[in-house]
């Protein structure tokens, strides 16, 4: 079986039909809020479309992200992933190891210089040299910049390479970086999460196939179709939110008649994700159904913005008064009580008495 | 800074700056009233009915008819904003959670949709009576660059959260920072400048009341 052939020959030899495809077309086409005739058009361009050989890199991650695009249970939509592209290098899935792996990533960009994808999970060490992730004796910074030179564009899976995440956060030991700290000049699309929900790559691995470009970017370079609303807009506890109906704990009143979770530090609010729509394992859940917060994996920082816990609205950490100030203040307070005290005495002292024979003078 | 440091920032370190600052002027102005240094009223108190600290707290509560009619903008106005101004501050679920968290005190909030109405009649307040100030020559002549300061420390907090509540403008995320750092600002200079009437109010119109009140006199 050539590995290259395309998108539609793959589909019928997994037995894949035609309307499950287009299906698929009419899913992705509403999902990227493309107009009706888009579903035509990408099945019509898909089918035909060459699969790109793709290279998936990984830094310093945790292999969450991947997970959560192989682990399900029944063929999704997510699958349509693998069909969609040839993954000529990923170090969990593929089977060769050793330096059998690194060639066939040495082939594949030699082959499709300047045409492969780069997806990269995972962010860049870059402090002493970057030795703190090294794969093949190489360092993540090293390996990032050959693969990325060839790439027709990058995919930056998950919040690390989109952001840095956890391994950015204080006090960053490693120096991590994203990848578009790294890598100018070159597209590069976020697609952040901690995990990233699968469809979101799907999706813009499908318009990537059928319009030859990548879609639509709000200014942290992730697209818009997806991370277009925040969590909080697209809640379906919304409502209670409005109403200032709140849990205020886990197992109260509130929390089993699902009201907001607000005050439990829920970060909808300020959380770009599609999460409240498309949802998580099959359409089953999100987070927040579930009767957590949301954590705002999906924004940057998102690990040193206080606790997971602690409502929006209050201090990240607790109060770090600063003794100081209460002793200046007493002293400041107490500096004047004294000026003010000898300007009082000063006037008493000089003050003179005047008679009505001085005033009629 | 990105908007979440931004947010972030204003959540930790920002509030804690506008907060030591806010203590440090409290104490200073505390000391100093308290240090004015009057002299102890040796004269028996001549005490008569409708003549105290309490009724002096509502009589000047209630304009004077007379006065009232010159100059209604500043009376009505006036009210609807700062009764606006404490359903706002004082009665949102948002910000109650914040004085819980640094104080531990805690009380019912009202909707979301009864707080954007009252941050939108406390705007158009607001701006009606600085419209009153700046056309009326006397108010003009009298009016300093600390009241206009006031004005503009109390409006911006009031204004950054009603955007970012309905997503005007800016990005949510930037816009709730920077309400927070509207109102950090608002705490900072409060002590310092007229805005301290918040706290001295009640107070001194009680001290005023009782005072006159040894004296005989009812006002």
């Amino acid at each position: 079986m050539n590995e290259h052939d395309t998108l539609g020959e793959r589909l019928a030899q997994q037995g894949i039909s035609r309307r499950a495809f287009l299906k698929f077309c009419a899913a992705i086409a509403s999902m990227m809020a493309l107009p009706p005739g888009a579903a035509t058009a990408i099945a019509e361009t898909l089918v035909k479309t060459t699969r790109p050989s793709a290279i998936w890199l990984s830094f310093q991650e945790c292999t969450g992200c991947t997970e959560s695009l192989t682990r399900s249970d029944t063929p999704t939509l997510e699958n349509m992933i693998f069909n969609m592209i040839s993954l000529d290098y990923h170090e969990t899935l593929q089977a060769a190891s050793g330096y059998g792996a690194e060639k066939s990533r040495e082939d594949a960009m030699k082959k499709f210089y300047g045409k492969y994808l780069l997806l990269v999970d995972g962010s860049i060490p870059l402090r002493d040299g970057g030795v703190y992730s090294t794969v093949a004796g190489r360092t993540n910074l090293d390996v990032l910049q050959e693969v990325a030179k060839g790439a027709a564009a990058i995919i930056a899976v998950g919040t690390c390479s989109s952001f840095g995440g956890i391994p950015e956060a204080k006090p960053n030991p490693t120096g991590a970086v994203p990848v578009s700290d790294i890598i100018k000049d070159k597209p590069i699309i976020n697609v952040s999460g901690c995990p990233p929900i699968p469809v979101v790559i799907t999706g813009v691995l499908a318009h990537y196939l059928t319009f030859g470009k990548l879609p639509a970017l709000d200014d942290l370079g992730r697209p818009k179709s997806f991370y277009g609303e925040s969590i909080h807009d697209r809640c379906y506890r919304r409502p209670f939110y409005d109403q200032g109906k709140f849990a205020k704990t886990f197992d109260d009143e509130g929390a089993r008649n699902g009201w907001c979770l607000f005050e439990l530090g829920c970060k909808g609010p300020i959380t770009h994700n599609a999460c409240a729509t498309t949802k998580w394992n099959g359409g089953t859940s999100f987070p927040i159904e579930s009767g957590h917060g949301c954590l705002g994996c999906s924004e940057p920082h998102f690990w040193d913005g206080g606790s997971f816990y602690a409502p929006l609205s209050t201090p990240t950490s607790p109060l770090n008064l600063a003794t100081e100030a209460v002793v200046a203040g007493a002293a400041v307070g107490a500096a004047v009580t004294i000026a003010n005290r000898m300007k009082k005495n000063t006037a008493k002292s000089e003050h003179q008495t005047a008679t009505v024979a001085d005033l009629e003078k | 800074m990105d908007q979440d440091l931004f947010l972030t920032w204003v959540r930790s370190t920002g509030l804690n700056i506008a907060l030591s600052i806010f203590v440090l002027g409290m104490l200073w102005r505390t000391f100093e009233i308290y240090t004015l240094g009057r002299k102890p009223d040796l004269a028996a108190p001549r005490r008569r009915a409708g003549a105290s600290g309490l009724h002096t707290m509502l009589r000047r509560s209630i304009p004077e008819s007379s006065v009232f009619k010159r100059s209604p903008i500043s009376y009505v106005g006036g009210y609807i904003f700062h009764i606006g101004l404490f359903i706002v501050v004082l009665l949102f679920a948002q910000h109650i959670k914040l004085i819980q968290s640094i104080t531990g005190l805690s009380w019912p909030s009202l909707p979301a949709q009864f707080i954007d109405f009252a941050a939108v009649v406390t705007l158009a307040a607001m701006l009606l009576v600085l419209v009153d100030r700046i056309s009326k020559p006397v108010k003009r002549f009298l009016s300093t660059f600390q009241d206009y300061a006031a004005w503009v420390l109390t409006f911006l907090p009031v204004l950054t959260g009603y955007l970012a509540t309905k997503h005007l403008l800016l990005p949510y995320t930037t816009m709730l920072a920077l309400h927070i750092l509207c109102a950090e600002l608002l705490l900072i200079f409060l002590p310092f400048t007229k805005l301290i009437h918040v706290f001295t109010l009640w107070a001194s119109r009680w001290y005023n009341g009782d005072t006159n009140s040894k004296k005989g006199v009812a006002v």
